[in-house]
This record gives C-alpha cells, structure tokens and sequence, in this order.
C-alpha cells in the first residue's frame, strides 16, 4: 500500500462570485507527509483540501499528485481519498457495503468485495460490527468506518476534512494517535485539515497556517512555533506576547521597536530585519521571567490584572507600558516561591534571542 | 422551639401543593382528551355505524336493525363487485406509476438542482397553486381541453395530423387517469420532496469520491434513501384512488366504474346497508394494502 505521492499545489485560487476564498497559493507537501491545514473557520483550509479532492473546481493555478496534474480529473480518478467531516456513511447500508461501496462501483464481483471489504474492517477492529448499521455504532467506530471506506481505494493521499472535530475530547485524543499510528504504518501522504493548533502540533510533520485564502506560514510544528513568520501564526499557535510598534532601528539580525505613546523601546532579534515603518514582535509567554531586566529593551515594569492557576503552571496577565494583557506563564514552583497578588507592579525581562521579529506577509 | 416551627412548615407546605396538583398520569390523560373526543366521535364512531349497519336488512324503503350477513355474502359472490374492484386496482396502478415517475423527478430537481432553499420553497409553492382551487374544477376543466371539439382535438385536426377527431381522449380510462395523476401527483411530490431535503449532500459527494456515475449515485444512494417519501406517497395516492368516485364518474362519462361508485350508486338506490358492507370490504382491503406497503419499507424514520 506504500504508494505515497508529493502533492504540489501551484498557485491555485478558488474564487465564488466576487469573493477570494483561496488566494493563488502555492504548496509542497512531500510525499508520505502528514500534513496539517491549520487556520481559523473561513481561512480557505476546507476549500483547498476541497479542491485536491475534486469537490471543488479550481478557479486558476495547478494540482499535480505524484507524476500527475489531477487540476481536472473527477474525484476518483486523483488517486486521493477524502474522509469527511461527518464521515458521511451511507445510512442504508451495513459497515461492509459501506466499506465495500467504491468496489462496487468499480463493478467487482459481491463475494470479492465484501471478501476485501472485510479484511479492511478488520484492520481497522471493527468486524464484530460488520453487519451493523453505521447509526448504531459510536463517534469514533464511525470514523474507523470511514478510514476503511476511504482507505479502501488503496489512495495515494488521504484527505481528512476536521476528521476529529464530531468526537468528545477524550475520544479525540485516543483518535489522534491512532491517525497518526495509522498514517505511519501506511506511509501515505496524510493532508489533515483542523481548526486546533493542538491537533497539528501533535500530529503534523508539516503545519501549513492559513489565513484569509493565503498561506502564512508553512514547515515543521517546531519552526512554526519557535519562529513564527507573521503576527497572525503567532497569535493563533498561542503562547506567545505579540508587541507591535513602531521600528526605531534596524541592524543586520536586531532590532529596536518602539511602543507609540509611552516610547518604551523593546530589542528583538530576526531573520529579516529590513528597516520598515512598523512591525511586531513576538515573546514567548513561558520564557519571560519575574526579575529587573538585564539589559535595556528586554523587558517593562506592569501591574498584574489577573492570576491564573493552571496546576504545574500559574498564568499571569499584566499591563503597562502601553501593552495590555501581557501573558507570562511561570512554574508553580517559582510562583510560589515568591508570590505575587493581583494589583502589584512587577518587573518582567527575557532574554534577546527570546523576542523574536515577525514578518508582514507580502501581498 | 424554633426547629418545631420549621418542621411544622415544612409540613404544611407539600400538603398544600398537593391539593392543588393533579397527578402526572391525570394530566397526560387531560391532555390527550381533545384528541381523542374528536378522532373518537369523527372517525371511530362513524366506522363503527357503518359496521353495524353493514349487518342490517333492508328493502326499497327502510332498514331494519337486524344480524344477517347477506350483505356481505352479495357484496362478495357478484362478479360485478370483483370486475370493479380489478378495474379501480387498474386505476390505482397506473396512477400510481405515473405518479411515482413523476413525483420523484420533481421532487429530485427541486432538492438537488435548485441551489437556495428560497427558490426551492418558491418553486415547491408554485407546486402548490392548482390546490386553490377544488378538485371538482380541476378536473372538469379537462373537458374543453380533451372533448371531441376541444383544444387537442381541434389542434391536431387543423394541423392535418388526424383525419377525424381522436374519441378516446375523453369520456374513456386515459381520461380517468389522466385527471388522477394532475390531481394526485403534488401528494407523491410532498413527501418525496421532504425525504430528499434531509439527504445530507456530503453523500452524493463521498459517493462520487467512491468513484459512483450520476446513474450509480441515484441507484445506489439517492433512491434507497428516498423510499420512505416514496411509501408515504403511495400510501396517499393509492388510497385517494381508491376511494375515487367523481372522477371515475366525470371522466368516464359514467362508461368506466370505480369501487366507491358502486357504493354512491347503492346509496342513491337506498340500499345503505348493501353500501356499508361494500365500505367495510374496502376498508379492509385498503387496510390491507397499507400494511403490505409499511412491511415493504420501513417508514418510521420519516414520522
């Protein structure tokens, strides 16, 4: 079954009407990857995985799978599978037809469909339910059920529109790593659409972050979150200060941000410092200490305005220096250590190379 | 002291509330009351005249309460009752075919061609606007269209293709039928419409991802799911025709007969109780008919 292909996506737009869903985006996704499209409701992630799939026309640009360009071919013939949102089985049909649907399509004999149909239910553990209705089953046999019907088309990509957003968090959790096991031992390519940065941080090997049809940022959970491309990854993956201002100055890899009306100037360090009028910055939350800065540009003085106890952590949101709500998440051990109460003034810094420069996308 | 005071409250209150509150058994009988005053003196009751009269003696001027069950043995040994019931059982097929064929492609364009559920409902009303007027109208309205002198005859004489005007068009079966599907088809329309509604789209897409034609797709999706509608449907058509008379008798011209003339026919002869044993013999043979279809396809899903 390891058959996986590259899906080179080359800037495609999807246009309805006069309204841009998807904006000429470009995209490689290895082959054998697992991909995440990640990014808040009507950032254009489901049309583009729409789109792979052949549900969707293709207003301009190119798809090709593998050694192919699908731009134009009818779902079925792309050689990708798409498992969707409400896993869509068919209600009057038993697991094995259900499984053994596209079989039939292809006009194969009933005794070897559902002789193969059944083999696939019992990969995926579910052939005590075999002559079962798919209303009688439970959320997460469902989508088993739906991973044997899509999987048995033998797809070189598999497409999964929110696959575990139906599931209680619990069951989520227990899908997650059973896709994420299953995507292993099939070794194809995996393009996973979701609104939770939490399931692309665990599942993904590539994160791809939309936003209002274009992609922000896309490479390895680890890039996305240590360093993210523009202000919007950074607030939407989360745990991080976003600080925006005015550039002051710019040298080769720094540069100095100034914070309109109160003129509080903050270093942070980046790959692409060119001098421009404004720009943000980012902080991380879990790397900003409760101590004198070091340095000048490191850190401010606020008044905390709310305590959180989180348990192993304790999140404190504090303003001043013309930033409101500043997140510092400390461990418990250290807040309790020297506890602090709501009101007080504190004195935040963090290292340089722990406020980074976010780039503008270029439009 | 205190704690008595609050006990003795506590006691008093529960006492109060209950004198004032029916039990929750009462209620629900309460409630259900209404109903079944209207169902029982509107339909149980009537039914059941009909039975005991069905078991009355008559002649040409009076009935005479009475047990016999030679109503029913006349009812059932004349070749003429089993000629008219095979003729509105032939009535029933044909309409009900056409009205199947029909209804579900309508039904089928509005949910699945129509994009916005605004257009679809404005369509699903145009469906709608011949009921606003009676059924007695609708159909002699057909007169002047089919008659010997009417708009198809006189069309087709002016264009040359017929020599002479075509006679079977009215006063004949193919009138009855026709008159039936323009009357009935809306009642396989409705219920189709509505099964077809609660389709969830990402089917037809996960059927087409399987690899299914537009054909295969219909056969193996569409169709299957519609079956409720397409009972609920033929439960109204089959047994509106089936009770049919002034169709048959406006149609055919009288040349064509149908179970329920027979039964309009004995009334107006004042044979009641000869027309109540016909009526119970119906009934149960609609009866019949609706539980063979409700065995064929389950439609509780749809209720």
């Amino acid at each position: 079954m390891s058959k996986a292909a590259e899906i080179d996506i080359v800037s495609v737009s999807k246009i309805y009407g006069t309204t841009t869903a998807v904006e000429s985006i470009s995209l490689k996704i290895p082959a054998g990857t697992y991909c995440c499209l990640l990014g808040p409701s009507g950032c254009g992630k489901t049309s583009t995985l729409r789109m792979i799939a052949g549900h969707e026309s293709i207003s301009s640009g190119d798809i090709r799978l593998g050694n192919s360009v699908i731009t134009d071919l009818p779902p079925a013939k792309r050689g990708t599978a798409m498992m969707f949102q409400s896993y869509a089985l068919f209600p009057h049909l038993d697991l094995i037809d259900n499984v053994a649907f596209s079989l039939k399509m292809k006009g194969l004999g009933k005794d070897e469909r559902r002789a193969k149909a059944m083999d696939m239910l019992r990969l995926m553990q579910l052939e005590s339910y075999a002559t079962r209705r798919p209303a009688q089953l439970s959320g997460g046999q469902q989508q088993r059920v739906a991973l044997a019907r899509a999987l048995i088309t033998d797809p070189e990509a598999l497409l999964l529109d929110e696959p575990l957003s139906a599931l209680d968090p619990f069951l989520k959790i227990r899908m997650r790593a059973e896709l994420k096991k299953l995507q292993t031992s099939l070794g194809i390519t995996f393009v996973h659409v979701t609104h939770s940065q939490e399931e692309a941080m665990a599942l993904a090997d590539l994160i791809v972050v939309m936003n209002d049809g274009r992609i922000e940022q896309a490479a390895h959970p680890r890039t996305i979150f240590e360093r993210p491309a523009t202000a919007f990854v950074a607030r939407f993956m989360g745990e991080h200060n976003v600080i925006s201002g005015r550039m002051t100055k710019s040298a080769e890899d720094r540069v100095v941000l100034s914070v309109p009306e109160t003129d509080r100037e903050f270093q942070a360090t980046g790959d692409n410092c060119e001098l421009m009028e404004t720009a943000n910055i980012a902080i991380r939350t879990d790397r900003v200490r409760i101590a004198a800065p070091l340095e000048k540009g490191l850190g401010f003085t606020g008044s905390i305005s709310n305590i959180e106890y989180r348990g192993a952590s304790v999140k404190l949101s504090v303003s001043g220096a013309g930033i409101e709500d500043f997140t510092v998440i400390v461990s418990d051990a250290a807040f309790f250590a020297n506890p602090v109460k709501v009101g007080e003034a504190i004195p935040l810094s963090w290292n340089r190379e722990d406020a980074i420069v976010l780039g503008h996308l270029k439009h | 002291m205190a704690t008595m005071t609050s006990s003795e409250t506590e006691q008093i209150e529960p006492r109060r509330a209950k004198s004032f509150r029916l039990s929750p058994t009462a209620i629900s009988y309460l409630q259900a009351t209404p109903l079944t005053l209207i169902l029982g003196a509107f339909l149980l009751l009537p039914i059941l005249m009909i039975a005991v009269v069905s078991f009355w003696d008559y002649d040409f001027a009076q009935m005479y309460p009475d047990f016999v069950t030679f109503n029913y043995a006349e009812t059932l040994g004349s070749w003429v009752t089993w000629k008219t019931y095979l003729n509105t059982l032939k009535f029933a097929l044909f309409v009900w075919a056409i009205t199947l064929f029909i209804g579900f492609w309508v039904a089928y364009f509005l949910a699945f061609h129509i994009r916005t559920t605004a257009m679809q409902m404005v369509l699903f009303l145009v469906c709608t606007v011949p009921f606003l007027t009676s059924n007695i109208i609708r159909m002699i309205s057909w007169i002047p269209v089919l008659g010997r002198n009417g708009l198809v005859n006189s069309t087709l004489l002016n264009a040359g293709i017929v020599p002479e005007p075509i006679e079977w068009l009215l006063y004949s079966d193919f009138a009855v039928v026709l008159a039936m599907v323009h009357l009935y088809t809306l009642f396989m329309v409705t219920p189709i419409f509505n099964t077809l509604m609660r389709i969830d789209k990402s089917l037809v897409e996960a059927a087409r991802d399987a690899g299914a034609s537009g054909w295969q797709i219909l056969t193996n999706v569409i169709l299957p799911l519609a079956k409720p509608g397409m009972a609920i449907g033929t439960i109204f058509v089959v047994t509106l025709v089936m009770a049919d008379f002034s169709t048959v008798q406006v149609m055919s011209g009288g040349q064509s007969a149908s179970v329920a003339l027979m039964m309009k026919n004995q009334m107006s002869l004042l044979q009641y109780p000869a027309a109540a044993a016909n009526a119970v013999v119906l009934l149960v043979f609609v009866l019949l008919m609706v539980a063979a279809i409700l065995r064929i396809v389950d439609i509780r899903k749809e209720l």
